[in-house]
């Protein structure tokens, strides 16, 4: 601005004749026309299709299995204890039968299952210090304000982890036990590593590392959360990798859920001994729980789910339907466009001065 | 928001007001000190008196910053925009632990981006003011110090300071003019960047400090002025000079005003009275009101709503959360308990709905003001560049003051347009003349080969270079020495009032008080017939090479009512003729009869030459013998000393010897219009854009100039013309007007309006009725206008033509309805005689009645108050001042530059404006809603759905470019095709493209694409899983995939809205896209969330989510069901119900297809045809409209004859002495010596002391009395010296005079001059309180000519044989107006002394 320089002569202010500065810069103007757009509408009705079809026989051949145990076999007994606080301590556990009766092929997962549980509270999700997670020192003796009120326990101890989040982990436990129909009875062997996240695991969560300290040592002058029973560095004492903040159900919990119902990882089927090599066989099953995490307060459920993989994940039939119905409207929105123009805009008609 | 150019110098007086308008800044303090102030008191050089009253000192100040105050001072203004405290507010609640639902950063941001950009450019604006103030400040003047001229700072002159200025210097204080170089202390100025009139004006400096002469006399000047404090009335001053024990009084005619430019005079000594932010232009600037565009309202407006619209949805995601609260929160409480000021749900929902009015605040984003800025930016700069509104003649290209008003550009629907120098260029040229029945100047062929431009050099060295004539027959015919052609040019040469200057010998300078004399003299002079000078006696030429003095015996000056002007002249044979010039209308009765042939030849012509639009003139000559002269002039004398009915009895004088006249002929002259004039009307016209022309001019020639910029056309059904001079009278010609209108659209309807005829019949007989003037109230109601609707529906080709005194009356308030639909009901309008404001009331008028945008365009200081008051003011550059051009908002120098900055730049910014609002509103919706839907799922907890660096950069990174380039580049036809087809305009008038059912649109489809964008993420990602088994129902991801599926689909959407694909588009569209994944990723990494991990939650989320074929399936299928509407609405709208710029695009397709290889050069093509279209279109065939167009004032014959407007510089004077050594001299000499009775002017006769001119009209003494000043009055005179005269004062003078010399028989109705001589040194000087002459006579024009001058005379020996040979000349003149009935208040009147020459 105002630094116009002048040339001399009488065409001294004379604009440049640029074609940016006239506007004429060279231009692609498309325009819908009937060429362009009903092949376009054929194009994506025929895409749509061929992907929903693909996703639906896809979708068909997983298999999946929902229990809720909230109050479901003897597990009533174990609810009835929890609703009473003075109860926290006691341990309870409860057994769910479930049958399953085509066999789940390939790798199998198990889920526990919230439902009323919501995870997505601004507060809640707020009420976390990842400074503390990722093992800064500063964070796990002095852990953010975001945490309050359960960054310090009513002794004044700093709470680690603190914050609502890791205070509210759930905290069940399940062994899952195949009844086979020969009578053989054995334990299903799950996996409970590598269920989380790649970053998760190795850069967000890291145990705060002291020379030469043990990690209780570390933890030293910290409190566990309130409503847990055991301190963050009794997880798994034997494994270091799986101990403190890097354990994996930590992690997996932290991860909080957009919606408030939601299931999360708990583990993945061992298929290196028989008869588990190829997924779940068909027959009986019984989950043992070891009953602690109260959901009648907040008219919740919870559940174990066992589902099969494709690709996209477990089994949601929404996708492909939705594609199917998509790939529906947009062949009738296009029938009925080619019609149209077929009747009043062809040859542009309309188009004349 | 000025786009700041290189200010040429000399504009800058006046540039610093047009900058200051937005602000009061550091002089409104100043100022206010000095309301306190109700004298001032200024002594001359005496500066410590002076300081104790603590003026303004000369420095201007028009910067608001220095760099201290800069930030707060700037923020502090900044805040006081309601988007920003918007913004703050928001960013204080953002503060607040318990609501902040947001990053404080999420709008300190954007907001502190805002902020810096307008505090770049308002600091970059200040430099420049700092800088042009600097430069005003620190030119220089000559000031007066202790008795010698030193240069001083403009900053450092003080009040009571005594300064010097020169020719052509700006005036740079607010000044009493104390002497000046010239006699009498006149000074000229030109006050074109005061008010920008153009015309020079007369100052006097008070007569007994007119001789204060030279340095020494000043220094010792102790006077002391009291008079009225610092005001913004630019002609008016009221104050009292004190010296010597004396009190003068001063007015404006006294006063040399800041900004002036000092003209024709050597050197003038002022006292500064006020000074910089005192003056009265800077006390005038500061007004200028800030417009606003309808879009801009309508924003607002639309912006208020969505706040509205804001509080709602926070009420109800409030209620949801008390709700939610109550039922789920409080069991939920053992996880979560409530915070601590929290202890119901009722507060939980207070405090979440101020969370969510944080979160939800982007619906109003406030990138959108900035956006929309930067977008007018643009359009402005291409404005600016537009080479084809560059006009390569005066060096100008158009440019865009005013930032903010280019999208109203195109929805104007009336142009209001000045004339002169508008639509035409005010040049006349002489074009073709009639000289004895014979046709010249006619171009034979015009397509043939240029005809070849005549060189007068040869034959004539005195020719004028720049005149321009093709046909040599003429030339021959001078040469071979035809009489009556040599008559026909020796009556051009001889009858008029122009004024020459001859610098060098040859070098002659011509002022003609109206372009058309000068062109009539410049032809005549090109011809051989040179005229050289004039005194008010005599007239020199140089008649085809020998000089040749004639003696003017009168002038026979123009009036509106004679229409014609004539001069009576004795040849030095001695031979007296009278040449007459005139509207044929008057003149050709005015002939002998005997030539009936030739009349009948001549008029032929003249019918062809106003066919073309030619401004007509006609020319005739008599003889007079000396009896007839001697009868005439008596009897005119005693016309002219009657003091009733004077006028008339002059007009009856001057017919009774305009009588029995011989044709001599004719002459045509061109008001040449601008360039591309028609041509821009008519394309304006079929753009349905009505054109009125609003002009001081008259009836004739406007109606002449609407015909020839076809305007009006005589296909038209009907010209009105409304020229009541009454209230009943303006009344019924209206509502005739309407009754032809709506019979004659019946007529061709086939009658199918019952209703109309009822309504017609109706009126028809009321009128009848009220046409007796009795009508009164009765009149008032059957006169009330027919609804405008049914007005509209008239077809029909009419045209009106309001006269200037009838306007008055339609614009009265219960007129104007009335006026309004019967003038919308034309198809062109003409209002001539129109004042300044009138102007602006007219334009008021529509925009009050019409609600329509308007548009006015002028070139002079007279359109400023339309330019003000319409929408849009547009200025034309580069002719008469710089006034409007100032008060413009768009300005270039050709009124043709006006359909392509409408057509294309209005349409263009119009269209863009519109396609960016609705694509900016649907993006921020889309953007924002989805928040709404989670509240649903999150409890109501005012949890977003996205990362908050994500909300933070939507609006200014992901999503601006494309957006803006779509704003600033976006075309959907080219410019060649909407100036071909000037329909295409209509949508904006209409207002279709961006209304309030467009804006409903837009939101549904925002809130359409909101839903889309979070249900089908929420319903597949809730069930999805990773192919590790990790569940995508967590937060993050499907913050993650909603995020990026959003920027998806707006970048789609604005690939579809996007009409032309730059490769700035592109790059913007692809470039968003990536910068999204680019910085999405960066804010994941590793890297950012090792440093701040309680900052960067997000870390690793959009690894791992965009590696997922699910999310993309998901982010596909809400693609898709996104677009696919809008897709498939848009090609039925298209299909179904075409635009018509679809149609001019499909068929550009069609076109282009079939001949690929289409040249590129468009706009070189329509420049060269611009350019080549000639200024004038022939209208052969047509209705008769001979004008007599002289634009002509009268009074100018009298100026002549008292020699006052004379300005004889040495030169001119010594050449004029050495080569007529002839009687005018000696007659002043004689004069001197025996003064006579200025009532006997014969020549040679025995009173000596009056030129023979005084014979003339204008002579002869004033009738009218004026109350004396008084303080002039009581001025007494001492001891007149023998040799001078004191006239007589008027018997109501009331002063105590002295007896006035017996002589002074002219004196006696001298009236109001007060005359009074200086005995001793002092040199003998009239005591003026001189009426401007311009004011009175030269600038109003509607006055009726009632002036007189009345000779007197006045010696000093005392002075005579300083230096220099002396002249003396005596005349008093005085100059009367009066308006209507009422006579002026009679200020001016008095006699001023010859000239005294200093030959340098």
């Amino acid at each position: 601005m105002g630094k116009a320089k002048v040339k001399p002569g009488p065409l001294g202010r004379r604009p440049d004749n640029s074609a940016f500065k006239q506007q004429r810069l060279p231009a692609w103007s498309p325009m819908l026309t009937a060429n362009s757009v009903l092949p376009f509408f054929y194009v994506m009705a025929v895409i749509c299709m061929v992907l929903g079809v693909w996703l639906l026989l896809t979708v068909q051949s997983t298999q999946e299995i929902k229990v809720d145990y909230t109050d479901a076999g003897t597990c009533n007994v174990c609810l009835e204890m929890r609703k009473n606080v003075s109860n926290a301590a006691k341990s309870c556990s409860c057994t769910v039968r479930f049958e399953i009766q085509k066999a789940f092929k390939g790798d199998v997962f198990f889920y526990y299952g919230l439902r009323n549980f919501h995870q997505n509270l601004r507060r809640y999700m707020d009420s976390r210090d990842d400074g503390q997670l990722v093992g800064k020192k500063a964070n796990l003796k002095n852990p953010s304000s975001y945490c309050e009120p359960f960054s310090k326990d009513p002794s004044g101890l700093p709470v680690a982890p603190c914050g609502a989040v890791a205070n509210s982990m759930f905290n069940d436990s399940f062994s899952l036990t195949y009844h086979g129909s020969s009578g053989l009875t054995a334990a299903v062997p799950l996996l409970r590593r590598g269920i989380t996240w790649y970053t998760d695991k190795n850069i967000k969560f890291h145990n705060p590392k002291i020379d030469n300290l043990t990690l209780p040592q570390v933890f030293e002058g910290t409190a566990k959360p309130l409503y847990w029973q055991r301190p963050v560095y009794q997880f798994e004492p034997l494994d270091p990798n799986n101990n403190g903040f890097i354990n994996d159900d930590l992690i997996v919990w932290m991860r909080e859920a957009a919606f408030p119902n939601f299931k999360k990882l708990y583990g993945i089927l061992n298929r290196t001994n028989k008869p588990f090599k190829n997924g779940l066989p068909a027959g009986n099953y019984s989950v043992e729980i070891s009953y602690n995490f109260p959901v009648q307060y907040f008219q919740g459920r919870k559940g174990v789910v066992l589902t099969t993989l494709t690709w996209f994940g477990g089994q949601n039939y929404f996708l492909p339907i939705a594609y199917l119905v998509t790939s529906g409207l947009i062949l009738l929105v296009a029938v009925v466009l080619t019609v149209v123009w077929w009747k009043f805009g062809k040859n542009g008609n309309n188009m004349q001065e | 928001m000025t786009v700041l150019k290189e200010i040429p110098e000399k504009w800058f007086p006046i540039i610093l007001p047009q900058q200051r308008k937005k602000h009061k800044g550091l002089d409104g303090g100043k100022s206010k000190k000095n309301r306190a102030e109700e004298e001032r008191r200024v002594r001359a050089n005496d500066r410590e008196y002076n300081e104790k009253f603590q003026y303004a000192s000369n420095c201007i100040m028009t910067s608001k910053y220095n760099v201290i105050t800069f930030l707060p001072v700037n923020l502090f203004e900044q805040f006081q925009e309601v988007a920003n405290t918007y913004f703050l507010f928001l960013l204080i609640l953002q503060l607040i632990p318990q609501i902040s639902s947001l990053s404080w950063f999420t709008t300190i941001v954007p907001l502190a981006l805002v902020l810096s950009i307008t505090a770049v450019k308002d600091a970059t604006d200040d430099y420049f003011r700092h800088k042009s103030d600097n430069q005003v400040n620190n030119r220089q003047s000559q000031v007066l110090i202790r008795g010698s001229l030193q240069h001083e700072k403009w900053m450092n002159v003080r009040v009571g300071d005594i300064i010097k200025l020169e020719n052509n210097q700006f005036v740079s204080a607010d000044l009493l003019l104390l002497s000046s170089s010239e006699p009498h202390g006149l000074c000229y100025i030109e006050t074109a960047e005061l008010d920008g009139e153009t015309n020079m004006k007369v100052r006097q400096s008070v007569s007994v400090t007119c001789e204060l002469g030279d340095p020494n006399n000043l220094a010792s000047f102790d006077g002391e002025v009291v008079c009225e404090p610092p005001n913004n009335k630019l002609d008016r001053f009221c104050g009292t000079l004190h010296w010597r024990g004396r009190r003068y009084g001063l007015t404006n005619q006294n006063m040399l005003l800041r900004g002036c430019v000092l003209r024709n005079t050597e050197a003038c000594y002022g006292l500064v009275i006020f000074a910089g932010p005192d003056t009265k232009l800077m006390q005038n600037s500061g007004r200028t009101k800030f417009k606003r565009t309808s879009i801009d309202r309508l924003m607002n407006t639309l912006v208020l709503w969505i706040f509205g619209f804001l509080v709602c949805m926070g009420v109800i995601l409030a209620v949801g959360n008390a709700v939610w609260e109550g039922e789920v929160g409080s069991l939920f409480q053992s996880y979560l308990p409530w915070e601590p000021p929290v202890d119901n749900f009722l507060f939980s929902a207070f405090l979440s709905f101020w969370s969510y009015v944080i979160i939800l605040n982007t619906v109003v984003p406030i990138s959108l003001y900035v956006s929309v800025e930067v977008i007018r930016l643009g359009h402005s700069y291409f404005i600016n560049w537009d080479q084809q509104m560059f006009c390569a003649q005066c060096n100008t290209a158009a440019e865009a003051r005013t930032t903010t008003l280019n999208e109203e550009l195109g929805q104007v629907e009336y142009i209001f347009s000045d004339k002169t120098g508008t639509l035409t260029q005010n040049i006349m040229t002489f074009n073709k003349c009639s000289i004895n029945g014979k046709t010249y100047g006619e171009v034979t062929e015009p397509l043939g080969p240029q005809p070849k431009r005549l060189d007068f050099t040869p034959f004539n060295p005195l020719a004028d270079p720049s005149f321009c004539f093709y046909d040599d027959a003429l030339l021959e015919s001078v040469k071979v020495g035809e009489s009556l052609t040599h008559e026909f040019f020796r009556l051009l040469s001889l009858c008029h009032t122009v004024m020459s200057e001859e610098k060098s010998e040859g070098e002659l300078l011509y002022k003609a008080q109206s372009p058309d004399e000068g062109a009539l003299v410049t032809a005549a002079r090109s011809f051989g017939f040179v005229f050289r000078s004039r005194t008010p006696g005599t007239i020199t030429t140089t008649e085809m090479g020998r000089p040749v003095t004639y003696t003017l015996l009168a002038i026979l000056d123009f009036n509106n009512i004679r229409k014609r002007m004539s001069v009576i002249v004795r040849n030095p044979e001695g031979r007296i003729r009278l040449y007459c010039k005139g509207a044929d209308t008057v003149l050709l009765e005015r002939l002998q009869p005997c030539n009936q042939e030739l009349i009948n030849i001549t008029s032929d012509h003249l019918n062809e030459y106003a066919a073309d639009g030619l401004r007509t003139l006609a020319l005739a000559y008599r003889d007079l013998s000396e009896d007839q002269w001697e009868a005439w002039s008596e009897s005119h004398r005693c016309a002219d000393k009657a003091t009733d009915c004077r006028e008339d009895r002059l007009a009856a004088a001057y017919e009774h010897i305009e009588q029995d006249m011989m044709l001599l002929g004719a002459t045509a002259i061109e008001d040449k219009l601008q360039e591309g004039v028609p041509e821009t009307i008519a394309v304006l016209s079929l753009a349905n854009i009505k054109i009125w022309v609003l002009t001081g001019d008259k009836q004739e020639t406007a109606v002449n100039i609407g015909y020839s910029c076809k305007m009006l056309t005589d296909d038209m059904t009907e010209v009105f013309i409304i020229s009541g001079h009454t209230v009943q009278s303006v009344r019924q010609e209206l509502r005739r007007a309407r009754e032809r209108m709506i019979a004659v659209s019946r007529g061709r309807d086939g009658g199918k309006e019952g209703w109309g005829e009822a309504r017609c019949a109706d009126n028809g007989c009321k009128g009848g009725q009220g046409g007796d003037a009795g009508g009164g109230e009765k009149q008032l109601q059957c006169s009330a206008p027919p609804p405008s609707s049914f007005m509209d529906s008239i077809s029909g080709e009419f045209a009106l033509v309001v006269n200037g005194h009838s306007l008055a009356h339609a614009l009265e308030a219960d007129m104007e309805a009335e006026f309004v639909s019967t003038a919308c009901a034309c198809k062109a309008v003409i209002c001539c005689r129109v004042t300044p404001l009138q102007k602006a009331q007219v334009v008021e008028l529509i925009k009050k009645h019409r609600n329509a945008v308007t548009l006015a365009i002028g070139d002079g200081a007279n359109d400023v108050s339309m330019i003000k008051s319409a929408h849009i003011g547009v200025g034309i550059s580069g002719q008469e001042g710089i006034q409007a051009v100032l008060a413009s908002d768009y300005s270039f120098a050709q009124f043709r530059f006006l359909q392509r900055l409408l057509l294309v730049h209005g349409r263009w910014s119009y269209l863009r404006m519109c396609r960016f609002l609705c694509y900016f509103f649907y993006k921020n919706f889309a953007f924002t809603m989805v928040h709404f839907w989670f509240g649903f799922f999150c409890g109501f907890s005012a949890q977003t759905v996205y990362d908050q660096y994500f909300i933070t950069l939507y609006n200014i990174v992901f999503t601006s470019l494309p957006v803006l380039a779509m704003g600033i580049f976006d075309q959907d036809v080219p410019d060649r095709r909407s100036l071909e087809y000037p329909k295409l305009y209509e949508p904006g008038q209409l207002n279709l493209l961006f209304n309030k059912r467009q804006f409903f649109i837009c939101i549904a489809q925002g809130i359409y694409t909101s839903v889309v964008l979070f249900f089908v993420p929420c319903i597949i990602l809730s069930d999805a899983t990773q192919s590790t088994g990790v569940p995508l129902a967590d937060y993050q991801t499907f913050a993650v995939a909603t995020a990026t599926a959003l920027v998806i689909v707006v970048s789609v959407q604005i690939a579809l809205d996007t009409g032309f694909w730059t490769v700035f588009n592109h790059v913007f569209v692809w470039g968003s896209l990536g910068s999204y994944f680019t910085i999405m990723f960066a804010l994941h990494s590793q890297s950012l969330f090792g440093i701040f991990p309680n900052q960067f939650h997000f870390v690793g989320s959009a690894q791992s989510t965009l590696l997922q074929p699910v999310v993309w399936l998901t982010i596909a299928l809400a693609t898709a069901i996104c677009v696919v509407p809008v897709l498939a609405v848009r090609f039925l709208k298209l299909d179904l119900k075409p635009q018509l710029s679809d149609t001019v695009r499909h068929t550009q397709l069609v076109r282009q297809k079939k001949r690929k290889p289409a040249g590129c050069g468009v706009g070189g093509a329509w420049r060269g045809t611009g350019s080549a279209s000639e200024g004038r279109l022939g209208a052969r065939g047509g209705s008769r409209r001979s004008g007599y167009a002289f634009a002509h004032q009268e009074g100018f014959g009298e100026l002549i004859t008292s020699g006052k407007n004379m300005r004889l510089s040495s030169l001119a004077l010594a050449t004029f002495a050495s080569r007529h050594s002839s009687s005018w001299i000696d007659t002043l000499r004689r004069k001197k010596q025996g003064p006579g009775p200025p009532s006997a002017p014969e020549e040679g006769g025995p009173a000596p002391s009056v030129p023979p001119l005084s014979n003339s009209s204008s002579v002869l003494g004033g009738s009218q009395d004026a109350p004396l000043e008084e303080e002039a009055a009581r001025n007494t005179q001492p001891d007149p010296a023998p040799s001078q005269i004191a006239p007589a004062p008027a018997s109501d003078s009331g002063g105590a005079a002295p007896a006035g010399s017996a002589q002074e028989a002219g004196a006696g109705p001298l009236g109001a001059a007060t005359a009074r001589c200086h005995g001793g040194d002092a040199p003998g000087g009239w005591m003026l309180t001189l009426g401007s002459v311009q004011v009175s006579c030269l600038y109003m024009e509607p006055c009726d000519r009632s002036s007189a001058l009345t000779p007197a005379s006045s010696s000093l020996p005392q002075e005579e044989g300083r230096r220099g040979p002396h002249r003396r000349g005596h005349r008093v003149g005085r100059t009367l107006c009066r308006h209507g009935n009422h006579p002026a208040k009679l200020k001016a009147g008095g006699s001023y002394q010859a000239d005294t020459t200093h030959t340098k």
